[in-house]
């Protein structure tokens, strides 16, 4: 069955290479299935590839006729809707280049893209995308025209240069009769090499930067990754995530376009879940704050079931961690094993699997931040085969996948074809890829430092390629240091590694340039609470709390799980955590301690808490501290305690033992 | 920038009095309502808001008065009636079917417009069948104006009061009336749902040209929303005009801040 949808693809891949004429090519070999779906009035409507190629058409055309042209920039602003997606096509099949933005940016955040582009065109969603663009139109002038699909509250609107998506696409239809051949022959002169679309960084520091792709590197890696997970025209997905992102145009509309498969626009952000259940998509992206949502809302309801369902539920969820994953990894299983698996499946992960709406997932990636161990293991002993990738915008997301069979929690799996893989020597990984971006848009000095002659790109993540292959992802490439004796220290990797255990809500790790790690730690205090109730430990508060030896022995534990796990791995088993101490106060924001975004602010901590880093490498049992806290109702005062400093045992790095 | 047009009288009220054996709920009361304004109603508690809102859809029969609707003179409405002629409403406190789901409830709201028989619907056959699915396209067309799709197949009785108040509306707006009649739409809402309310409440005015009278009691809300306001106490109108006119009458201030002696 692979091989068929292989062959289809790759007798594709001869065909076609920019979006019109992948479009036109499914139109004709496929014209009859369905290509995009929206719930609309709670029923759903689709549009099979034939008509969507007769609706592009219309819209270029009507695009054409109100002056758009080759090479200028239209604003693409909504949720995920249909006729959005068919915008990027029209625009695309015109040479004009689509600039996705995200459709709950305010339009003090959208002026400075429309000046940057110097976008003059907008199709827009609704009212309130429009009230967003006139009211950018007010500092940025040159806007001239503005298409909503969705014409509620907008009867009134008198504004020249505001049209309906209909009458751009009457307007369209008029000028196609006066000009027959027009629509073909604009098809004909779109390349590969022309830009398809530009996607803006979030730029976290500074300006945001667009970021240009050209059809023939989005459609590569598209293909690509088609190619590797077999994906026919069979394939259903839900189109949730903003249409800004690159994530979503890739798996939503590119790839769709390369496999000639189902999208599905959900009525609604709200009525996600629903829509999924009733779709039952089989291709599927989540992060992996998502994931957790949808965990959560699960163990939450499981709380609220009878006894009896109860403990069926957590035996049968205790099998699916032994045997489920690796009955998915083609591991070798028991015949006990898979009986019970087989019943758990049918009393348990089934219906489970239906109730999430994943019961037909084929492949389902999660990728954006390092997902807890446990999270990923649950969805993969349940039967999803949820995997990893690594990418980002400007690699048009495919860099590593991890295939079928070699997934793990740590690794973000092997290369994708194509793909070719460096790593620095300060530790960046440095890619070269057909998926590459061309540029960021008018900023060479941008583009110039990522992208150097040679073509390699400058990831800015710190990473290497492990025994099999597999890349593994550690941290930013500015904050990885190095230890005395000159190996890796990765203290986000570390601090990840211990936050996933639930007691520990904080870490802070210190260590470089130094011969030992050391860690602050903060405790969870719901959970360690909680855990304290349970063992019948008392305490007053959370200083208390923190103070307990029992505390320290519980986190303790905890680290030299985590330090067992280092020593597995040659890299790292030098940065195992040999001493730390559990801080008396939350790490606080107000505090300066954290951003707002609840990242540690590793040097300022430091600086703060000088005297106990230092105590953390003096060997010293404990250590007096006094500080200044601010309190929520803005006054200030002073904490101070006598912190114990704890040591954690270390393990002697093992070789390829696992 | 509106093209909203208030056409003539459409609901004209005079010298309406009701009581409750000696209690004098209203007293002698005339105002008018116009074809596709927003009319507001208020006063301090105990004036006789909501009665006067029984009154015009006929829950409570006047001693005395007349009520002229769309031209035809009357002495009182039937609650019946007034559905049919177009006056639906939202009550103080939400009375919904709390087990039904939401889509349900919406539904009850077109059970004027139903022409098929009890029989016909029982066996599902034929007309019966063909209207069902017309009056659930109509429900659907409120269900997206009102931006409920999310709860469509959840039970009232689980969701929160702003969310009930919504689904209010909803079956108010599913009979598709001339008339929409709100007791107190945003009582007990926060902000952010007292602005969405507002929001739902101007789109159906202009949207559909529905003719809005409501009682509330959030002045800020009263001032922005409506075109007229009529203010009662004790049973008795103290005044009548233009919200900003309202806001300046002594009587009203006296009657809202109460008055040294």
């Amino acid at each position: 069955m692979n091989e068929g949808a292989r062959e289809g693809v790759r007798d594709e891949a001869a065909l076609a290479n920019t979006f019109p004429q992948l479009l036109l090519h499914h139109a004709a070999v496929r014209g009859a299935r369905p290509a995009i779906r929206e719930k609309d009035m709670g029923i759903w409507q689709s549009w099979t590839w034939a008509q969507v190629a007769a609706e592009v058409r219309s819209l270029a055309c009507g695009l054409a006729a109100q002056g758009l042209k080759r090479g200028e920039h239209i604003a693409v602003i909504g949720e995920n809707r249909p006729r959005l997606y068919w915008t990027l096509t029209a625009a695309q099949c015109l040479g004009a280049i689509p600039v996705p933005l995200y459709q709950d940016a305010v339009a003090a955040e959208m002026v400075y893209v429309f000046k940057d582009a110097n976008i003059t065109c907008a199709v827009v969603e609704d009212q309130e995308q429009v009230d967003k663009v006139l009211e950018v139109a007010e500092s940025v002038p040159g806007i001239a025209r503005i298409c909503y699909d969705d014409g509620r509250g907008l009867r009134n609107y008198a504004r020249e240069g505001l049209t309906s998506f209909d009458e751009l696409q009457r307007i369209g239809r008029e000028y196609d009769a006066a000009h027959p051949d027009f629509f073909m022959q604009q098809v004909a002169t779109v390349k590969p090499e022309d830009t398809a679309a530009m996607f803006y960084t979030s730029g976290t520091t500074g300006h945001p930067k667009g970021v240009v792709h050209t059809q023939g590197a989005l459609i590569d890696r598209s293909r690509a990754a088609c190619v590797l997970e077999g994906l026919t025209d069979r394939e259903e997905v839900l189109a949730y995530l903003p249409p800004a992102w690159i994530g979503q145009n890739i798996f939503s509309y590119a790839q769709a376009y390369v496999a000639g498969f189902c999208v599905n626009c959900p009525e609604s952000p709200e009525t996600v879940a629903g829509d999924m259940r009733e779709i039952g998509p089989t291709y599927y992206f989540a992060p992996p704050r998502v994931l957790e949502a949808l965990l959560t809302t699960i163990t939450i309801r499981m709380e609220d079931a009878s006894r009896p369902k109860r403990a069926w539920y957590k035996y049968f969820m205790n099998v699916a961690t032994r045997v489920g994953g690796r009955l998915l990894d083609g591991d070798s299983v028991g015949v006990g094993g898979r009986l019970l698996c087989a019943l758990g499946d049918f009393s348990v992960y089934a219906p489970l699997r239906n109730a999430l709406g994943m019961s037909r997932i084929k492949v389902a990636y999660t990728a954006g931040e390092a997902i807890g161990p446990d999270l990923f293991r649950f969805y993969r002993s349940i039967g999803i085969n949820l995997k990893q990738l690594y990418g980002s915008t400007e690699t048009a997301v495919f860099v590593c996948i991890q295939p079928d069979g070699q997934v793990r929690a740590d690794t973000v799996g092997p290369p994708v074809p194509g793909v070719q893989i460096k790593i620095a020597d300060s530790g960046e990984l440095l890619i070269k890829s057909p998926g590459l971006l061309k540029e960021y848009y008018k900023n060479p000095e941008a583009t110039a430092e990522v992208l150097d002659s040679e073509g390699w790109y400058r990831t800015g993540d710190a990473g290497y390629l492990d025994r099999d292959g597999h890349l593994k992802i550690i941290d930013r490439a500015k904050d990885v240091g190095k230890m005395a004796d000159g190996t890796l220290f990765a203290p986000k990797y570390l601090e990840n590694k211990l936050k996933f255990f639930p007691f520990i809500k904080e870490a802070v790790a210190f260590g470089d340039a130094r011969d030992k790690v050391g860690t602050f730690i903060n405790i969870d205090m719901e959970a360690v609470s909680n855990w304290a109730e349970k063992q019948n430990i008392p305490y007053a508060g959370y200083l208390d709390l923190t103070s307990r030896a029992e505390v320290y022995a519980l986190i303790r534990d905890c680290i030299e799980k985590a330090n067992a796990d280092l020593a597995t791995d040659p890299k790292l088993a030098n940065s195992q955590i040999s001493r730390f101490v559990i801080l008396h106060k939350e790490l606080d924001a107000d505090d300066g301690e954290l951003t707002r975004t609840r990242k540690v602010r590793r040097g300022f901590i430091g600086d703060k808490y000088g005297v106990l880093v230092d105590a953390l490498y003096n060997g010293c049992a404990s250590q007096f501290i006094e500080t200044r806290v601010k309190f929520e109702d803005g006054r200030e005062g002073m904490i101070s305690a006598d912190l114990k400093i704890m040591d954690a045992r270390v393990f002697p790095a093992m070789r390829a033992a696992a | 920038m509106s093209e909203r047009t208030i056409g003539g009288v459409i609901l004209d009220l005079r010298n309406i009095s009701l009581s409750f054996g000696g209690v004098k709920a209203l007293t002698d009361i005339s105002f008018d309502v116009r074809e596709g304004e927003v009319r507001a109603i208020i006063g301090p508690n105990g004036a006789g808001k909501s009665s006067m809102l029984n009154v015009i859809n006929g829950v409570y029969r006047p001693q005395q008065g007349q009520i002229a609707f769309h031209g035809k003179t009357r002495h009182d409405m039937d609650t019946h009636e007034a559905a049919a002629q177009g006056i639906a409403r939202t009550f103080q406190n939400i009375a919904l079917f709390k087990g039904m789901s939401v889509l349900d409830n919406i539904m009850t709201g077109r059970n004027l417009k139903i022409k098929t028989n009890f029989l016909q619907q029982a066996i599902w056959w034929g007309p019966a069948r063909r209207e069902e699915i017309e009056q659930r396209r109509k429900v659907e067309e409120v269900i997206d104006f009102l931006e409920i799709q999310h709860i469509r197949k959840t039970p009232v009785g689980r969701l929160p009061y702003g969310l009930q108040k919504r689904v209010e509306l909803a079956r108010a707006l599913a009979a598709e009336p001339k008339i929409l009649l709100l007791d107190e739409p945003m009582a007990g809402m926060n902000v952010e749902e007292k602005q969405d309310m507002c929001r739902f409440i101007l789109d159906v005015n202009e949207q559909f040209g529905t003719t809005v009278v409501l009682i509330e009691h959030d002045m800020g809300v009263v001032m922005d929303l409506s075109d007229r306001v009529v203010v009662l106490d004790y049973g008795r109108k103290i005044a009548d005009g233009l919200p900003d006119e309202v806001r300046g009458n002594p009587e009203v201030i006296s009657a809202y801040l109460g008055q040294a002696h």
